[in-house]
């Protein structure tokens, strides 16, 4: 089993001050122009926050190891879900695939050499979530790896702040008073993967692993999330990390 | 990059009227759905907003309202609205709101015009403003359906996929593991672009072949391979395919012409499905045909019961494709005719031929042709007038046991008034059944006749057809005849009324009172069964079927002109009622019965429901008015 580092917790922070210092020291026009788009202020009901899906499929589970190859975007807002404008990319991880993961993931060495590499879509990419709240399920893998796979192409990497289904999924139920009390019992946790969380919300299970359902997944799961046990008139600061 | 919205677009093309598009069309919606979530109790539709999209359902359930806030449908999982107002002024006129935790998909209007435009049947369905005569016209037109049905309707699940190196052993587990019967064979992509696909990740594969179960005897047993060789090197090079889009109707042919069980279903070039042989039969079983002659091949009783899932298949897709109730009456008939005539071959083959001649008789809504899918059984057995009881009686309670106990084995209950032949009453000879008829008909009181009105609905089917005929002679030339007959038969027929109606989501009594639910059998069909009987026994028809009684009636002076029409009319409409019901029952996992409950009920039907209702009652008077019991002449 291939485990995950522990990561460096990103906390509360000051977004805005991030995007603007960013904007002013990047050198890579197209990362500029990235961080010079605004992003809404922390302030903004979640009901009038622009969004977007997103979802990376990778060799592994290790950044520093392995890599992209796909991704799929979908814009969405609390009401709509905007699967016209969805993207999906097929990417060339350009690292040597270990055998292990040719195994995990059905990826071979004759498509890598098909599909473009990351730096081709990157513009496109980076067009598509400028001024988009980013909504991921678990961020320490989307984080990760756009951020490495950025700063390896462009010298400099990317980071955003992003809502996370899965950690919402988590305050509920991993770090509540019962569900404390059920792992003192000896209880397993409460899965909060994708599928599973789906599920407490009534939402059909779609077929796995591809990143544009992915994405879709994890937008719906949103919208359930937000309708369930927030409200649209929540600020953006008591969701996004 | 074309990015293929497979999950959304199989899905949507399960349901009507989905299920007819091309994948083209199914595609065009598929690229521009928007989705949206909405918690229970929340609005989906708000009265005269604007509306833009035809939302469909992709989990949940809905409720859909009229503007005074009576309910007017309640929608589930594939199904749509909002094509009423998209059609007309873009106003809402019925709001939605959602009664579980609801999955929308909205499909916006361009998209919606497009497949009004480019697909009739599409058109249709959303369009129910057009007479309901004219679109069943049209319906008969398309009797076979097997060649508007595409294939990829009878594909329920993604096909086992399995490398060529994967041993036989490990495949073998996969495809059982799948309850499958045959596994497709894939190979990464080696430059041969026929069969090639990507799958979900990218990845390009190569289909090598199809490796069915009886391969697993022919090509792996039979020759003594090791169960560890490579399913690569034995699979079945020669790969027939056919398209999601192609129709039952070509599927069929091209496993006729190659002569395999086993279809592949592609869309474009990736596999979503495989068909076997057996699915489309089974598909093309609406004739009843094919269960007949499977019920004349079976040897055992558990062989006849293992049937009892098709015949509901068979009832659902009978009613789900327009047929008349008329059409469903005897075909659920004929099917429980064959399964009684089986069961008394086998009977006969266990105990031996009959010691003296016999008739099975059947009664009720089996003798009239009229079986729907919630029935139990009512027979009895006219013996030969040779029947010595000592000698005799053990073969026929014993050949009767082994038919009702089967019969109620293949889901044909046991009688709960005991009109079966198990009964040492209904286990009698030619003579003592007419003794029965003559007093029945001689002596009446309205109590003897409830329990016995059954029997004057009856047919032969099995042994001496003539026994039943007699008695069948015999009814229609006395029963006319005796006034006071017919007067005791139709005040019990006036025990049983109809409602007055539907209000909201209660059934409305004619006092007044709300009731929940209605039960069609007790307060429509059966009542109007009973009615029809009588003026049939009054102008000597020996018509069993109620349609063929009412045209028999209409020969006469008995009834008003245009009343006969009437009434064949409101009982086409309560029998397809509670037929439609029993199907619904069934589509949604629950014991079909007889109730109705008016939530379930549709606008235009509770319409109609309620002038059947009242043709019903007005026919109820004219029969207490047209047969009086005659009291002076009881008394001198």
């Amino acid at each position: 089993m291939r485990g995950i580092r522990p990561r460096q917790k990103v906390t509360q922070a000051d977004w805005a001050g991030y995007m603007a210092q960013r904007a002013g020291s990047a050198k890579d026009p197209d990362i500029k122009r990235f961080f010079s788009a605004p992003l809404p202020a922390p302030d903004t009901p979640i009901a009038d926050v622009p969004m977007v899906a997103l979802d990376v499929e990778t060799t592994g589970l290790d950044e520093r190891r392995h890599a992209i190859v796909s991704i799929g975007v979908v814009p969405f807002t609390l009401n709509r879900i905007k699967l016209a404008k969805r993207r999906y990319w097929v990417v060339n991880p350009s690292r040597p695939l270990a055998e292990t993961s040719i195994a995990f993931h059905h990826i071979t060495h004759s498509e890598v050499a098909e599909a473009p590499d990351l730096d081709v879509v990157l513009n496109e990419l980076l067009e598509m979530l400028a001024g988009h709240l980013v909504v991921v399920h678990f961020r320490n893998i989307e984080r990760p790896f756009l951020d490495a796979a950025i700063q390896d192409r462009r010298g400099e990497g990317v980071m955003f702040p992003m809502i996370d289904t899965m950690s919402l999924e988590a305050r509920m139920h991993r770090q509540t008073l019962w569900a404390r009390f059920r792992r003192w019992l000896g209880r397993p946790p409460v899965s909060i993967r994708l599928n599973a969380s789906r599920e407490r919300y009534g939402l059909p299970s779609y077929q796995g692993h591809h990143a544009l359902t992915d994405a879709l997944a994890t937008a719906e799961l949103l919208q359930a999330q937000i309708a369930t046990h927030y409200r649209p008139d929540t600020p953006l600061k008591d969701i996004w990390c | 990059m074309d990015v293929e919205l497979l999950e959304i677009r199989q899905f949507m093309g399960q349901f009507p009227p989905f299920d007819g598009l091309s994948d083209e069309l199914l595609d065009a919606i598929a690229e521009r759905v928007e989705v949206s979530y909405f918690k229970t109790g929340s609005d989906i539709l708000v009265v005269n907003d604007t509306i833009n999209e035809l939302c469909f359902i992709r989990s949940g359930a809905v409720e859909v309202y009229r503007r005074k806030g009576e309910l007017y449908n309640r929608l589930g999982e594939g199904d749509i609205f909002g094509h009423f107002s998209l059609l007309r002024n873009h106003k809402v006129r019925f709001p939605a709101q959602a009664i579980e935790d609801t999955l929308i998909y909205f499909i916006p209007k361009d998209v919606f015009q497009r497949l009004c435009e480019e697909d009739d049947d599409f058109a249709d369905f959303v369009e129910l403003e057009r007479p309901r005569l004219e679109t069943a016209a049209e319906q008969q037109k398309k009797s076979n359906d097997m060649i508007v049905t595409r294939i990829r309707k009878l594909v329920t699940r993604y096909p086992v996929m399995v490398e060529a190196t994967t041993s036989l052993q490990q495949a073998a587990q996969q495809v059982s593991d799948a309850q499958a019967s045959a596994a497709i064979v894939i190979k990464q992509y080696a430059g041969n672009p026929r069969y090639s696909f990507q799958d979900s990740e990218g990845k390009t594969w190569h289909m090598v072949g199809i490796f069915t179960d009886s391969d697993f005897r022919t090509r792996v047993v039979a020759e003594g391979l090791s169960s560890q060789t490579p399913i690569g090197d034995v699979a079945s090079p020669h790969l027939i395919t056919v398209q999601s889009d192609a129709s039952v109707y070509e599927a069929m042919l091209t496993m006729l012409r190659n002569n395999v069980h086993h279809l592949p279903v592609l869309y474009r070039q990736r596999p979503v499905g495989v068909v076997h042989l057996s699915d489309i039969i089974r598909y093309e079983t609406h004739s009843g045909l094919y269960l007949v002659s499977n019920i004349f091949n079976q040897s055992s009783v558990q062989g006849l019961a293992r049937l009892a899932p098709d015949v509901r298949a068979s009832f659902v897709r009978m009613v789900q494709e327009d047929a008349n109730s008329q059409m469903v009456g005897s075909a659920l008939s004929t099917i429980g005719r064959s399964f009684t005539r089986r069961l008394l071959e086998l009977a006969e083959a266990e105990l031996g031929p009959p010691p003296v001649p016999y008739c099975f008789m059947v009664n009720g809504s089996m003798a009239r042709n009229e079986q729907s899918i919630v029935t139990d059984q009512d027979n009895a057995l006219i013996l030969s007038d040779d029947f010595v009881p000592e000698e005799h009686d053990a073969y026929f309670y014993a050949l009767a046991k082994f038919v009702s106990d089967g019969l109620d084995a293949c889901g044909y209950t046991y009688c709960k008034g005991d009109i079966m032949a198990t009964n040492t009453q209904w286990r009698q000879p030619l003579s003592v059944w007419k003794s029965y008829f003559e007093d029945w008909i001689s002596n009446p009181t309205p109590k003897k006749l409830l329990q016995s009105s059954i029997f004057f609905d009856l047919d032969s089917i099995y042994g001496e057809d003539h026994f039943v005929e007699t008695l069948q002679d015999l009814i229609a030339s006395r029963a006319a005849e005796s006034p006071l007959f017919l007067a005791a038969m139709a005040r019990n027929a006036l025990g049983r009324t109809p409602p007055l109606g539907f209000f909201r989501t209660f059934v409305m009594e004619k006092d007044g009172k709300h009731n929940n639910s209605i039960n069609l059998k007790r307060r429509g069909t059966a009542p109007m069964v009973d009615l029809v009987r009588i003026h049939a026994l009054a102008c000597g028809s020996k018509a069993q079927n109620t349609f063929q009684r009412l045209n028999d009636i209409n020969h006469t002076q008995l009834l008003a002109t245009g009343v006969s029409d009437k009434l064949s009319y409101a009982f086409e409409f309560l029998c397809m009622s509670r037929l439609r019901h029993q199907m619904i029952d069934i589509q949604e996992d629950r014991a079909p019965d007889n109730n109705i409950e008016p939530e379930n009920v549709e606008d235009s039907e509770r319409h109609t429901l309620k002038d059947a209702f009242q043709v019903l009652s007005n026919a109820q008077k004219f029969l207490k008015f047209r047969y009086p019991m005659p009291a002076q002449r009881q008394r001198t």
